[in-house]
């Protein structure tokens, strides 16, 4: 137990020493939080709009009031003909456009119907689509209005927006942008440790040592969980003083599950270097071993639902999505552990699972 | 000149020996392309949706009916109880629970007017958007369709009046294909980590072998040297670039709108701007190692912040005027623009132009940093 403590003690003063590590460890999640929670955002907001109006009247004037009044659409340009639409979507000077066909009252006023296109940049079919279904609820909503006059049926929908009333997407993100960045720190420490043993040659002293396989994987995993749990504290202060997002389930919770999360990562980051011979391809490895499954694989940003059922089957061992989830639940939902126990144990026996593989790949170094 | 020939054979004997290298700078786009082309899709079809119908009428089966043969909804759950359908909301079985309260049928004949509750997951806030604008879509024409039967069994009533008919066209990808979005920007991704990673790591190398030391007592000058280094990785990134069009184009049929001479011009200027952040990387480290990591972190946020993920207009104000400082989001929009919208020289003006300055301010800035350290 002396021993384990010994290697502890070695491991913290390496780790308080070597302070520009120190300081890219601690500062770098902090950084990465506010820069990527105000990048990485879905939202669709301000499109930029084009109003083709060949022959202006009182019903294409009341609909392009209506979205100007939308919160969701700018009118950036009001053409007669759409002659000179195509230059402004390929410059990306406008990402939608709304057409009316010319004596747009007159045709409404005589009983036929009147013809209005929506045009949307779809190159990126997200916004594409999302700038269409916008557009289409405006005129819906005119249309409604209109008719409701003179409705005699009506169904009338509560809303109810559950989880995220104002549809925020850093309440989306940033929970994820945890699991992220708590995977690169992890990977990065246990990078920098280990390749910092091997490179002095330390590491065969510390394998010829009276101590144990798990002793020596103790002894690093623990200074840095608790490097690791100060950066989780940090993200969890960000999310709610910066971002706003809600902590509605318990916080002891999360920092369990943020602490078994790191565990994970640690021991992933750890297996990786000791399986492999060369420093180089041990942080290749452990970079896009873990950066990119989880940047991709767990949820963060591109919904798991959408994909097929290959990615999503492969999805289930990337530690990162079951992370990603269960940090959601918690603070979107305030879901305790009667809803999270299936993704908790789940990280629980990867944790056994990493822990036990990394011991024993660093005890047959010791004896190969 | 003859001196930079020959170093450049050198180099280009060093990259095609080193496989290991080169299959690193290929592996992560590879499977980028892979995983994006599949999985980077925010499609909303099939919201699992759970109905709590405690009218169970004519009605309110038929408001189910409408929703379940819309295509955008999936019934997954029926009960009568809201506490199961809010069991099933919290663990994310559902994404919307359609609720009719008991009086849905006599309330709509007596009064005209009934109300039904639509709880959506909001987690998501764009999808939710979408999710909530099909729901009333289906709920108001119900009601018209309603309404519709109800004045044919009373005739006498004014006929149907004229609607709006709205139609809806995509432009440059009208089957909302992701991939043909996703794959011009991942070319972006890998000529960059050809460009940035392989120029910072492989002068890196020469410091660590003490080779870079032999080259400086040489005769040769250091624009020499330079010009030697990068002209190899220049013209292997825009091989890689020509390869992954090819691999884009017959595996993935991704379009081809514009003038691939434009766009191979773009990347030339490009590639100057990746190699000399490369070239600036490698003045700043001492070990290959730490080319890797400086190189990691600085992609990381460059690619993320890059458009290439999420759409550029959905980022907070400051950070689009911040993004104005990444090479990388220039090339990504040209390379888009060329290839999915068929722009010409004109439209990507401001974006070249952008480039053009970035590559002569980043190699200055890196050659001087360079000279200092080698002199």
């Amino acid at each position: 137990m002396s021993a384990l403590l010994g290697l502890v003690r070695k491991e913290v003063y390496h780790i308080l020493r070597d302070r520009r590590t120190l300081v890219v460890i601690v500062a770098m999640p902090v950084l990465q939080v506010i820069l990527f929670g105000y990048a990485i955002r879905t939202d669709v907001d301000h499109v930029r709009l084009a109003i083709v109006d060949p022959a202006p009247d009182p019903v294409t004037l009341a609909l392009r009031a209506r979205f100007d009044a939308a919160r969701v659409f700018q009118t950036v340009a009001v053409l007669p003909n759409a002659t000179d639409l195509e230059p402004l979507f390929q410059r990306g000077a406008v990402q939608g456009a709304v057409l009316f066909e010319p004596k747009f009252a007159e045709r409404l006023g005589h009983g036929v119907t009147a013809n209005l296109l929506i045009v949307s940049d779809a190159s990126e079919p997200n916004t594409g689509s999302i700038v269409q279904a916008y557009a289409a609820a405006v005129v819906q909503a005119y249309e409604q209005d209109q008719i409701s006059r003179g409705r005699t049926l009506r169904i009338v929908p509560t809303l109810r927006m559950r989880f995220n009333p104002t549809r925020e997407s850093s309440n989306l993100f940033v929970p994820g942008l945890m699991a992220f960045v708590l995977t690169i720190v992890s990977s990065l420490m246990t990078a920098i440790s280990l390749t910092r043993e091997k490179e002095t040659g330390t590491l065969e002293a510390l394998l010829v040592s009276p101590l144990r396989p798990w002793q020596i994987i103790a002894g690093k995993v623990l200074p840095y969980i608790v490097v690791g749990f100060v950066s989780v504290l940090g993200v969890i202060a960000e999310a709610r003083l910066v971002f706003d997002v809600p902590l509605r389930g318990s916080l002891t919770l999360l920092l369990v599950e943020g602490l078994l999360f790191i565990l994970v990562s640690l021991s992933l980051g750890i297996l990786i270097s000791a399986r492999t011979s060369s420093q180089r391809v041990a942080m290749m490895g452990a970079l896009i071993g873990t950066m990119l499954p989880t940047l991709l694989l767990s949820g963060f940003i591109f919904p798991l639902e959408s994909m097929p059922v290959a990615l999503r089957a492969i999805s289930v061992v990337v530690p990162a999505r079951w992370f990603v989830l269960v940090a959601r639940s918690i603070m979107l939902k305030g879901t305790g552990l009667a809803y999270l126990w299936r993704p908790t144990l789940v990280l629980i026996a990867m944790a056994a699972v990493l822990l036990v593989a990394s011991t024993r790949a660093f005890h047959e170094r010791l004896e190969g | 000149m003859r001196r930079i020939l020959f170093l450049a054979r050198a180099e280009v004997l060093h990259v095609v020996r080193d496989r290991a290298t080169l299959a690193q700078c290929l592996v992560v786009p590879v499977v980028q392309l892979l995983v994006l082309s599949n999985a980077a899709t925010f499609q909303i079809r099939n919201t699992p949706t759970y109905v709590v119908d405690l009218d169970r009428s004519t009605a309110s089966r038929g408001l189910i009916t409408r929703f379940a043969a819309s295509g955008h909804f999936r019934v997954t759950g029926a009960s009568p109880s809201l506490d199961l359908a809010n069991d099933a909301l919290l663990r994310g079985d559902v994404t919307m629970v359609l609720a009719i309260p008991q009086d849905f049928e006599s309330s709509l004949v007596r009064t005209g007017v009934a109300p039904v509750q639509l709880s959506v997951n909001a987690e998501k806030g764009s999808a939710a958007g979408i999710v909530q604008s099909y729901a009333s879509a289906i709920v108001s024409s119900y009601a018209a369709e309603l309404e519709a039967m109800q004045a044919v069994r009373s005739p006498g009533e004014p006929a149907r009046r004229a609607a709006i008919e709205v139609r809806t066209r995509s432009w440059y990808n009208p089957a909302l294909n992701y991939r043909d979005y996703m794959v011009p920007g991942i070319l972006v991704a890998l000529v960059t980590l050809i460009g940035t990673l392989l120029t910072a790591q492989n002068i890196a190398r020469e410091k660590e072998l003490g080779t870079l030391e032999q080259l400086n007592v040489t005769p040769i000058t250091r624009g020499q040297f330079i010009a030697a280094k990068l002209l190899p990785f220049w013209v292997l990134g825009l091989i890689d670039l020509a390869i992954g069009l090819l691999v884009g184009a017959l595996v993935f049929g991704i379009p081809i709108r514009g003038s691939l001479l434009l766009l191979f011009g773009a990347a030339a200027i490009y590639l100057v701007v990746a190699l000399a952040i490369g070239l600036w990387i490698s003045t700043m480290v001492e070990t290959q190692q730490q080319a890797m990591f400086v190189t990691f972190f600085v992609m990381n946020i460059y690619l993320l912040m890059s458009g290439l993920f999420t759409p550029i207009d959905s980022m907070a104000p400051w950070v689009q005027v911040v993004s104005q400082a990444n090479p990388v989001r220039h090339f990504v929009t040209i390379s888009r623009a060329i290839l999915v919208k068929g722009a010409g020289l004109s439209d990507i003006a401001q974006p070249l132009i952008t480039l053009v300055g970035f590559a002569v301010v980043t190699l200055t800035l890196a050659v001087r940093q360079y000279s200092k350290r080698s002199a």
